[in-house]
C-alpha cells in the first residue's frame, strides 16, 4: 500500500481477481443486430406521428375572428410578440434572474416590429388594390399619435368583431384605415398569400420561419390544437409529441419545474428554470469532485446488486 | 538521418505515446475481469449500438431531403425507425448513466470518462431537440414556439433560434451528430485506456 491515504470514492482498489474470455467484437456485432431488430419491431408496431403543419391559411379559414383579433393585437402591441422584448424588440425587459435581464442585456438580435413586419409590409406587397393602397397611404402620412388613436378606437370596437360574407366587420368610429387594413390582411391570410409574404421576407431563398411562427403562436388557434393533443405547458408541454408517443421523455426534469410553485405562476419561470437546469447539469458534470454527493453510491450500496456475483464469489 | 532525429519527430512521439497508452490488446481485449459479468454492462454497448442505428437511419432520411418523409410511405417508415432508435438510445443511455453512478465508475482516474459521458448526454439532448423542431410538421411548430421562451430567457435565442428551420436542421444533421460521435469516440477510448472500474473493496473499508 502506498503512503497516500486511500479515498474510497475517488480511488479504485487494485483488482487481484480472475479474468474471463470476452469477445468484444462479437458482442458488439450482436448488440447492433439486436438493437436494429428491436427498432424494426417498434417501428412496425407503433410507427411515428406526423400531424401536418398548420398554415396561416388554414388558421384564418378555420378561425377568422381569432386571426383578425390576433392581427389587431399585432397593431396595438398587445400580442405576445408585440410585448416580448429581446431578442425581438424593446417592448419589455423580459424575464429576470434577480436584478439581471439576461436577454435584454444581449439586446435585439432578431428585430421584429409587429406593425410593420406582420401587417403593413405584407399588405404593401398585394398588387392592384386601389382601396387598400389609399388606406395605406393614409396610414403612411399619419402621425404616430393619430395612428395610436385609430388603433385604440378600433381595438375598443373590436370586442364586437363579426365575420360576415367573408369580411371582418367592426363598427369603429374614427379608426382611419385600420378596418380596411385588418380586413385586407384577413383576406390575404385566407388566400394563402400571407404565409408566403412572411417567409419570403428575407429574399428568394429562405429557411427562416421566425415571422410566420411568431405570428401563428400569437393566436389561440395553435394553442387550442395543442391542448387537444395534450401538449400545453401545464400538461408537461413540449416534451410530448402528438399521439401517444414517448416524445422527449428525457426532458421530464426540465418540464417538471413548470408544473410546481413558484414557477407555475412566476413571470420569470423561464429564466429561473433555465438557471436551475444549468446548475444541475454542471453538478452532474462535476459529480466525481463533489464530496458528499460522490459518496452516495458507496453509502446506498446499490453496487452490491450490480456486482452480486463478484461479492458472492469473494465469500 | 540519425536515430535521434527520428526519435524527435512529432509523428514518432505521437505513435509511441498512443501505443504506450493504448496497446492493441487494451484497445481490443480478449478477456475482461470476472466482475464485468453483470447485466448493467449491456447498456453501454446498447447505447453505442443505438447510436449507430440512429445515424444510419438518419442518413437514409437525409438522402431525399427534409420533406420527403411526409409524402412517402417508405420515407415515413424510415422516420419511424429513426424515432424508435432514438428512444432506445436515450433509454439505454439513461440506464447506463445511473448504472455508472451507482458503481461510482469515476473512481481510479476515470473522472474524464464520466465527464465526456455527461457532455455526450447534453449534446444528445440538443440533437433530440433540434430533430423535433426540424421535422417540419405540427410538432415542430408547437415545440419550437414553446421552447423559444426558455431559450430566449437566457439570451441564447439571439444566436440559436429554434424558429429558424435552416439553422436547426444544420445543427441536427451536422454539428450535433459530429459532437456526439467525437465525444462518444473519446469516451469509449478512455474506457479502453483505463479498463473497467473494479468493485468497491469492502474488506479494505472495514479495516480502515
Ligand atoms: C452516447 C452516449 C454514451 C455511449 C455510447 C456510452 C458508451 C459506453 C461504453 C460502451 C462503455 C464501456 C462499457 C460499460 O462500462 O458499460 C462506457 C463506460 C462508461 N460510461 Fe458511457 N456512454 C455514453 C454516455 C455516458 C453517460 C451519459 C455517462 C454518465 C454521465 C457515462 C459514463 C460512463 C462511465 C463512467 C464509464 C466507465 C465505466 C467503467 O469503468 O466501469 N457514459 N460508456
Amino acid at each position: 500500500m502506498s503512503t497516500k491515504r486511500f479515498r474510497p470514492d475517488v480511488d479504485a482498489p487494485e483488482y487481484k481477481g480472475g479474468y474471463s474470455p470476452y469477445d468484444i467484437i462479437k458482442e458488439g456485432t450482436i448488440a447492433i443486430g439486436v438493437i436494429f431488430l428491436l427498432t424494426l419491431l417498434l417501428a412496425i408496431l407503433f410507427g411515428s406521428p406526423d400531424e401536418h403543419a398548420i398554415t396561416i391559411k388554414t388558421w384564418s379559414n378555420a378561425a377568422p375572428i381569432d386571426f383578425a383579433t390576433t392581427a389587431t393585437s399585432e397593431l396595438n402591441g398587445t400580442s405576445t410578440t408585440g410585448g416580448y422584448g429581446a431578442p425581438y424588440n424593446n417592448a419589455s425587459d423580459g424575464p429576470a434572474l434577480g436584478p439581471i435581464h439576461v436577454a435584454h442585456l444581449i439586446g435585439v438580435r432578431i428585430p421584429i416590429n409587429t406593425v410593420k413586419d406582420f401587417v403593413i409590409d405584407p399588405l404593401k406587397s398585394l398588387p392592384n388594390q386601389p382601396v387598400l393602397d389609399q388606406n395605406l397611404a393614409m396610414w403612411a402620412s399619419a402621425s404616430t399619435s393619430t395612428r395610436s388613436t385609430w388603433i385604440a378606437n378600433y381595438t375598443k370596437a373590436s370586442a364586437n368583431m363579426k365575420f360576415t360574407d367573408g369580411h371582418v366587420v367592426v363598427n369603429a368610429t374614427d379608426a382611419g384605415p385600420v378596418p380596411v387594413m385588418v380586413d385586407s390582411l384577413t383576406q390575404m391570410a385566407r388566400s394563402g398569400a400571407l404565409d408566403q409574404a412572411l417567409v419570403t421576407g428575407s429574399g428568394f431563398y429562405t429557411t427562416d420561419f421566425t415571422k410566420p411562427l411568431l405570428f401563428v403562436s400569437d393566436g389561440t388557434y395553435l394553442a387550442d390544437l395543442a391542448t387537444k393533443q395534450h401538449l400545453s405547458g401545464d400538461q408537461w408541454g413540449m416534451m410530448n409529441e402528438t399521439g401517444s408517443y414517448p416524445g422527449q421523455a428525457w426532458l421530464w426534469l426540465y418540464s417538471f419545474w413548470y408544473q410546481i410553485p413558484p414557477f407555475n405562476t412566476s413571470g420569470n419561470a423561464d429564466i429561473l428554470i433555465l438557471g436551475i437546469m444549468l446548475l444541475l447539469s454542471v453538478g452532474l458534470l462535476l459529480l466525481p469532485f463533489i464530496p458528499g454527493l460522490r459518496s452516495i453510491p458507496r453509502r446506498t450500496r446499490v453496487y452490491r446488486i450490480i456486482w452480486r456475483e463478484h461479492y458472492q464469489n469473494l465469500k | 538521418m540519425s536515430t535521434t532525429e527520428i526519435d524527435r519527430q512529432w509523428t514518432t512521439r505521437l505513435r509511441r505515446r498512443a501505443a504506450g497508452k493504448l496497446p492493441p490488446e487494451k484497445l481490443l481485449p480478449d478477456t475482461q475481469p470476472t466482475y464485468v459479468a453483470s447485466w448493467i454492462y449491456v447498456f453501454g454497448v446498447a447505447t453505442l449500438s443505438s447510436l449507430i442505428v440512429v445515424i444510419a437511419t438518419g442518413c437514409v432520411l437525409a438522402l431525399r431531403g427534409p420533406y420527403w418523409w411526409h409524402g412517402s410511405p417508405y420515407g415515413h417508415f424510415v422516420n419511424s425507425l429513426h424515432l424508435w432508435s432514438v428512444e432506445l438510445f436515450f433509454f439505454a443511455m439513461v440506464v447506463h448513466l445511473w448504472g455508472k453512478f451507482f458503481m461510482a465508475a469515476w473512481r481510479g482516474g476515470r473522472s474524464l470518462t464520466w465527464m465526456t459521458g455527461v457532455v455526450t448526454f447534453l449534446a444528445s439532448i440538443g440533437a433530440g431537440f433540434t430533430g423535433y423542431v426540424a421535422q417540419t410538421n405540427f410538432d415542430s411548430q408547437w415545440i419550437s414556439t414553446q421552447a423559444k421562451d426558455g431559450i430566449n430567457s437566457g439570451g441564447v435565442g439571439a444566436y440559436f433560434n429554434p424558429l429558424d428551420l435552416g439553422q436547426m436542421l444544420m445543427w441536427h444533421i451536422v454539428l450535433l451528430p459530429i459532437a456526439a460521435v467525437v465525444l462518444t469516440g473519446l469516451h469509449v477510448l478512455l474506457v479502453r485506456i483505463k479498463g473497467v472500474v473494479p468493485p468497491f473493496d469492502e474488506s479494505a473499508e472495514a479495516a480502515q
